[in-house]
């Protein structure tokens, strides 16, 4: 365990970022979000939640495949360079890494996705526990304790100080890359764990504490599938894609070609199951209305996914979906609706 | 709130209204959702409060396409869509039942955190009837909050309180009007071509191409929006420069001029906080400067004057004279 006064984590910002990319927290036209570290960022480690998710720190939402350029029959090529510097994340929330850890099996399972597994090799990512949780969370649901986040290094925020505890070989090396700005706080395990102890009493009063998936496995699917809830669950919804991209764990995306003056970008962007042209084929769309794309977003995360990941839901419950739909329509409502159907106790 | 039900029972039960077309009550003190009601038992889940921000203007299209009339409670400002979209042939009138529904300006649950509040699991005092003080439970202790402090930016540039259209109205309205609307606009205005390039380029880098200000905004009903063309090479998704999300937010903002009747659903849904409404407010504000006041949505017989023309219209070239 090793602490650092809250007056010196600037000095700690400048001391990663003189050696690597430092993305933390940071308020830019008063929405904050992960950025890049500079002298003049406005670093928000305070805020719960970034608008959006650090997903895009490993995953961004549109990126370059390769270029070809030439003419005629020649056509030359080049690929995009991959990440081949360290990086640090500083100030991920534990339902933010455990949304890595989701990206994880879709991206670094074979065929393993290059770009993704350079950024998440050279990525350091340092967790920070969740010290006022707010009504929209329900991390706990998916077994996660904002008390004590994954990560490469975790950290708690006391009054004074911060602390760090290195959870990895990369955590450790992290440390040791910053040691000279730390001190060593073995003898105060005990503040940390009352400040654990604080946030998991907190937990036990939000009002989605009680949240159950009980029935949402892959074994219910047809049942999930064809059940007529969704039929008036899905109608306030705008099909636009905010709840895909604020989530940490949407990782659909669509491949383009973007034609520039001397060749061709092919890049990749998020894509949304939301959208109209979402899995659209030369042969059509196998989900042509609202209510079907509306339904794959939730069958995928609770049932689908799991399905394939060993129980994995691909959902985290950082409740992001939950503040930002425009529709307030969100998965807490979606389970809500079907544990209504079947009787159960959620409130 | 219970007069609306009430009402929304009787047109259910004498076969006036096929379906209601409300707010449900959400899970959290703030969330309701705009909602279809089949049945009058499901009228209990019905709720009017200050957090029926969503303008249901636009779910009539779909629902003038649906059997038999459907009851639509319209705040004042969602009267000038409604109209706008009568005026375009969008909304069948003969397939809505209008009831005018008194409005006190709505909330903003982001000015209600702004406030240090988080951790909300009650609200009381948000009806539309309510008291000036709200009382917010949370998980770290009660606190209060001004009604009037948490409006929406819209509420405070009200158009007023006098449903456009409506069969029968339901529920007092106050005034919420404080702010010239057009401050914002002439703040704009007044900086620097450079200034106002990188004030723009801050508030649009922002923007993560979500389309939740085009799919909520009722002056976009186009059946298939042209940035959801397959055949560009720009994804209505992607946003894989700057230079793009400016053309979609410029375009956008272009396509409604003339319609917008500055509901301010734009503003009001956007994840990032961009002040979209911008756009279009100046827009207006340039309408109403060359061509004499005009508000979108206040008579649907009226002539736009982007689609209209007069012999004394200004000639394009006044832009270039005015500066």
């Amino acid at each position: 365990m090793y602490k650092i006064t809250k007056e010196n984590l600037r000095a700690l910002f400048r001391e990663i970022a003189g050696s690597r990319e430092l993305y933390l927290p940071v308020e830019m036209g008063g929405q904050v979000n992960f950025g890049v570290w500079d002298e003049d960022a406005k670093v928000r480690l305070d805020v719960l939640k970034t608008v959006k998710s650090p997903k895009d720190i490993f995953f961004p939402q549109a990126e370059t495949l390769y270029t070809c350029t030439g003419s005629g029959k020649n056509i030359r090529i080049k690929p995009q360079e991959l990440k081949d510097r360290d990086f640090v994340v500083f100030g991920m929330r534990a339902c933010d890494v455990r949304g890595v850890k989701v990206l994880d099996q879709v991206f670094l399972s074979d065929p393993q996705d290059t770009y993704y597994a350079a950024r998440r090799a050279h990525g350091i990512l340092v967790s920070m526990a969740c010290g006022r949780p707010e009504e929209s969370c329900f991390c706990s649901t998916f077994g996660i304790d904002a008390a004590a986040p994954e990560g490469d290094v975790a950290a708690w925020m006391t009054e004074k100080d911060l602390f760090l505890k290195p959870l990895t070989e990369k955590g450790e090396q992290f440390i040791t890359s910053v040691e000279s700005l730390l001190t060593k706080a073995e003898d105060e395990a005990e503040t940390v764990e009352a400040e654990q102890k604080r946030i998991r009493e907190i937990l036990e009063k939000l009002p989605y504490r009680n949240l159950s998936l009980d029935g949402w496995d892959g074994g219910a699917t047809e049942e999930k599938f064809d059940s007529p809830i969704w039929e008036t669950l899905y109608r306030p919804c705008l099909a636009c894609g905010t709840c895909t991209f604020v989530c940490p764990t949407c990782q659909c995306y669509d491949i383009k070609d973007y034609r520039t003056a001397e060749g061709v970008q092919r890049y990749r962007c998020w894509d949304s199951c939301m959208y109209s042209d979402f899995t659209l084929m030369a042969g059509g769309n196998n989900r042509t209305t609202q209510l079907q794309r509306f339904r794959q977003r939730f069958m995928h995360k609770l049932i689908y996914f799991p399905a394939n990941n060993q129980g994995m839901y691909s959902c985290v419950g950082c409740g992001r979906c939950v503040e930002k739909c425009p529709s307030s329509l969100n998965i807490v409502k979606v389970i809500k609706a079907f544990e209504k159907q079947g009787g159960g106790a959620n409130v | 709130m219970q007069e609306l039900i009430k009402r929304a029972k009787e047109l259910l039960a004498d076969g006036t209204a096929a379906r209601v077309l409300g707010w449900r009550r959400g899970d959290l003190p703030y969330n309701p959702e705009p909602a279809f009601f089949e049945k009058e038992e499901d009228l209990d889940r019905f709720v009017y409060d200050g957090f029926c921000g969503a303008n249901l203007s636009k779910m009539m299209i779909e629902a003038s396409r649906l059997e038999g009339k459907t009851l639509v409670f319209l705040k004042p400002c969602d009267t000038y869509s409604f109209n706008q979209l009568l005026k375009e042939h969008r909304v069948d009138r003969e397939k809505a039942y209008i009831i005018g529904v008194g409005c006190r300006g709505k909330l903003d649950i982001e000015k209600i955190r702004a406030q240090g509040i988080s951790g909300i699991t009650a609200i009381s005092g948000a009806e539309n009837d309510g008291p000036d003080t709200l009382k917010v439970r949370t998980i770290y202790g009660d606190r209060t909050v001004n009604y009037g402090s948490a409006l929406l930016g819209r509420c405070h540039v009200c158009k007023g309180k006098e449903h456009k259209i409506c069969d029968e109205q339901i529920g007092r309205s106050r005034d919420t009007k404080d702010a010239d609307p057009y401050e914002e606009v002439r703040a704009v205005e007044a900086m620097t071509p450079e200034a106002r390039f990188a004030f723009f380029q801050k508030e649009l880098g922002k923007c993560i191409r979500c389309n939740a200000c085009r799919n909520v905004c009722p002056a976009c009903s186009c059946r298939k929006c042209v940035f959801d063309s397959t055949s560009f090479d720009s994804a209505q998704k992607a946003n894989v420069d700057s230079f793009e999300e400016k053309m979609f937010h410029i375009i956008r903002s272009f396509h409604v001029a003339g319609r917008c009747t500055d509901c301010g659903e734009c503003s009001r849904v956007c994840p990032q906080g961009i002040p979209l409404h911008l756009f279009n407010r100046r827009y207006i504000k340039e309408i109403n400067e060359l061509y004499g006041q005009f508000q979108a949505g206040e008579d649907p017989e009226a002539t736009s004057p982007l689609t209209d023309y007069l012999a004394e219209d200004p000639e394009p070239g006044i832009i270039e004279e005015r500066g």
